[in-house]
């Protein structure tokens, strides 16, 4: 098990992020108070969509810098940009598969080339996982979308990242590739302790995946509690809402 | 019709006469439009991708002037050249004007703006997602530009063959600049010209018939490129 | 990825590789002009490191008689002459920028100029041939056994006959605007039958064998020509200098050293070595020969001063 300086000094806390907002063109989509995320947890961010969820996502994988506010990751404040060794501990498959021209194996090995870690063994073991182990060869782009989006978890998985990020990574599947995908990830989270983010709008994937669940609703963090409490005793009417299926949006 | 397979009949002899004129003359077509267009490359591409891919306050304005620089006429390239590099101009201790160093220069100059300019349209058309994706990834800036790159090089490739394709049969400028001076800055297209003049016409299409050769064999070798770069 | 990576590794070796061969060939002038510092010194000595440039008209170069005479003089100087043949308009302006380190040009009225205005210090006579009027077979505009070019030239002009003109400020256009002088008339391009091409001779014979145009050419060029100009047959000037019976038809040659102390970076000595070589008797000699196995006729006639 890793541990950072948070949990020497006893802040199991990975992310920790205080007045977050972002601003885009004078839009204020993100204004996030406060929000604690521990190492080792599976976090499900809900709500409609256009309430930010996405964008925060962007800032914990530090691809944007916030408007204002402070983002600390590992008790190291990153706010304004993450060094790389940070950076590259976390990664993020975003709805879209975004594979990049070229076989199945090599999109696979994209994040250990720009490591230059060895890819030979690695990208094998993860196509095996993602039942992929016979489509090596063929071209990324000409699969199916459920085999699209396993690649591109399997991308995402193969640098063994310590934090997985999920951005809506199931919305356009099938059943089947659903609970394929939501069975790796549960495993990667057990038997590897990777923290696990994952923004969604679907409330019974949220029940299935999370340890604790948020609701994010125009930018702000409504409510956030484990996941039994929030859906049987939620505090915020509008969580309560949610979580019966009410909300329309 | 006659003087067309007089023509093809007279390039075939000339190919395997072993004549060392000519392949003089071919060897430094090649090495003239190589080196220009291995520059366009290097200077185009990168300038080519950095207007892509990030903000550039004056873009529109640079672009304008992109596209203008295509539809350039050579021969005023060739003139700028000229008076650039004469004795009596600004660069003129360089000494390099009826030399294939002025050959290049021109050349480079006309071929920058394809380069540039439509290295600038294939990386626009690339996702923008997929440079997230990259930098998510863990890629650093450069790795981050070499990934949009790789993925938008069938637009690169057709802008490298679009230069190539605009130098080699250039010739307005390369014969004000190199003087088309036999054994040193003579290439084919000056060669070509020169044999029409006399009218020589079945030497010039001749050469005409190398010159289809070698854009032929050239294109052929970048299609393949570019097809094995679809997969 | 794999494929496309190579080319660029393939361009690039190409690229080092043609920079180090083009700097061989290349034999820079030793100027007293400081070396180039951006340009790559050949790495092989080429056998001779000298190289003259020589600006001069297509009509020297394209009739074979530079190829002929030239490759005596690099021998004897070991020094190679760079051959720019354009027009006498351009050669002239090449050497008045002083990118020439010598010019053989055939335009009397602006080598004086070249003269007057110091680009040169003086002017030699080196050989002569004339211009001929060449035509259609039919001779639309009846000139056949005139004499005189200013008398056939206002025949053209008043049947309106169509004339290709080299429009291309060459020594033969000068001439042929200097001929209209003396004819009274000013060619405009209002004149629908006077078609100013912009091209070199060969081009300009071209045109009027496939148009049936009059035209003015030096002799030597029409002769080379002859067989590709099956349309055209020479209408005024006769079948040799000798029949000519217009003298303002000759056409004369002269060559001139640039003048380093205009332009500092020329070789002027190598250019005078030039020069009186080419005045000398027995240059002179094989020029007045050239060309008389090939048409019966020498192309140029040397009338250097002893």
């Amino acid at each position: 098990m890793r541990l950072g300086i948070g949990e020497v000094l006893g802040m199991s806390s990975l992310y920790a992020l205080e007045k977050l907002h972002k601003v885009y063109d004078g839009r204020a989509v993100l204004a996030v108070d406060t929000l604690q995320v521990r190492e080792g947890e599976m976090l499900a961010l809900v709500g409609p969509s256009g309430t930010g969820k996405s964008t925060l996502l962007r800032l914990m994988n530090f691809l944007e810098a916030p408007t204002s506010g402070t983002l600390h990751y590992r008790a190291q404040d990153v706010t304004a940009s993450a060094p790389l060794e940070l950076r590259r501990e976390v990664t993020t498959v975003f709805q879209r598969p975004l594979l990049l021209r070229g076989s199945v194996a090599d999109n696979i090995a994209f994040g250990l080339r720009l490591r230059s870690a060895p890819v030979n063994g690695n990208v094998a073991h993860m196509l095996r996982r993602v039942g992929l182990a016979n489509m090596a060869a063929a071209p990324a782009r000409k699969l199916s979308g459920g085999e699209m989006q396993r690649v591109a978890l399997a991308r995402a998985l193969v640098i063994e990242p310590r934090v997985l990020l999920l951005d809506e990574p199931t919305a356009n599947l099938d059943p089947y590739n659903v609970s394929l995908i939501e069975d790796i990830v549960r495993e990667q989270n057990k038997t590897r302790g990777v923290t696990v983010i994952v923004v969604t709008h679907n409330v019974f994937q949220a029940k299935r995946l999370a340890h604790r669940v948020g609701l994010l609703l125009n930018g702000q963090l409504v409510e956030i509690a484990e996941t039994a409490a929030f859906f049987d005793s939620p505090q915020d009417p509008r969580t309560a809402a949610f979580a019966r299926g009410e909300m329309v949006y | 019709m006659e003087e067309i397979l007089a023509g093809l009949a007279h390039a075939l002899r000339l190919i395997f006469s072993g004549d060392p004129a000519l392949y003089e003359i071919i060897w430094l077509t090649l090495q003239v439009t190589g080196v220009a267009l291995g520059l366009a490359i290097l200077l185009g591409v990168p300038c080519g991708a950095a207007l892509g891919l990030y903000r550039v306050r004056t873009r529109g304005l640079i672009t304008v002037l992109l596209y203008t620089g295509m539809g350039l006429p050579p021969v005023v390239v060739g003139l700028f050249v000229y008076l650039i590099l004469s004795r009596s101009g600004p660069l003129g201790t360089l000494s390099w004007l009826f030399t294939p160093y002025a050959m290049i220069v021109a050349q480079v100059i006309i071929a920058f703006p394809l380069t540039a300019g439509l290295t600038m349209t294939a990386v626009q058309g690339v996702d923008p997602a997929l440079r997230l994706q990259a930098r998510a990834l863990g890629a650093t800036g450069a790795q981050e530009v070499w990934t949009i790159l790789t993925e938008a090089r069938i637009g690169v490739v057709a802008a490298i063959v679009a230069a190539f394709g605009g130098i080699i049969s250039e010739v307005g400028a390369v014969m004000l600049v190199g003087g088309n001076i036999e054994g040193k800055t003579r290439v084919l297209t000056t060669a070509i010209v020169l044999n029409t003049r006399t009218g020589d016409f079945d030497l010039a299409i001749a050469l005409g018939l190398i010159l289809l050769a070698i854009a032929f064999i050239i294109n052929g070798g970048m299609l393949f490129l570019q097809r094995n770069a679809l997969e | 990825m794999k494929h496309f990576t190579l080319a660029f590794i393939l361009t690039f070796a190409a690229l080092i590789m043609a920079g180090c061969a083009t700097a061989t060939p290349t034999a820079l002038p030793p100027t007293v002009a400081p070396q180039p510092t951006v340009a790559p010194q050949p790495t092989q000595a080429p056998a001779s490191a000298c190289a003259l440039r020589l600006a001069t008209t297509t009509s020297t170069a394209d009739s074979g008689l530079l190829d002929a005479i030239l490759p005596d003089f690099e021998k004897k100087f070991n020094c190679q002459v760079d051959v720019v043949a354009v027009g006498t308009g351009q050669a002239l302006e090449i050497g008045s920028k002083g990118d020439a380190d010598v010019v053989l040009v055939h335009a009397r009225k602006s080598e004086d100029k070249f003269v007057a205005d110091g680009h040169a210090r003086e002017r030699f006579d080196v050989m002569y041939n004339d211009f001929i009027v060449v035509g259609p077979k039919d001779d639309p505009a009846q000139i056949l056994g005139m004499t005189s070019s200013a008398d056939a030239f206002k025949q053209i002009a008043t049947k309106q006959a169509s004339f290709a003109s080299r429009g291309d400020k060459s020594g033969t256009n000068s001439k042929e605007l200097s001929i209209w002088a003396s004819a009274g008339i000013t060619p405009t391009k209002e004149m629908a039958w006077y078609n100013a091409l912009g091209q070199g001779m060969g081009e300009t014979l071209l045109t009027s064998n496939e148009k049936g145009m009059y035209t003015l050419t030096d002799r030597g060029t029409y002769l080379a020509m002859r067989d590709k100009l099956p349309n055209l047959v020479i209408i005024l000037g006769g079948n040799s200098l000798d029949e000519n019976k217009d003298k303002a038809l000759l056409n004369p040659y002269g060559v001139m050293a640039v003048n380093p102390d205009k332009h500092p970076g020329v070789q002027y000595e190598m250019a005078m070595n030039f020069v009186n070589w080419l005045v000398s008797p027995d240059i002179q000699k094989m020029i007045g020969t050239f060309g008389v196995d090939k048409f019966g006729q020498p192309l140029f006639y040397p009338n250097a001063k002893p």
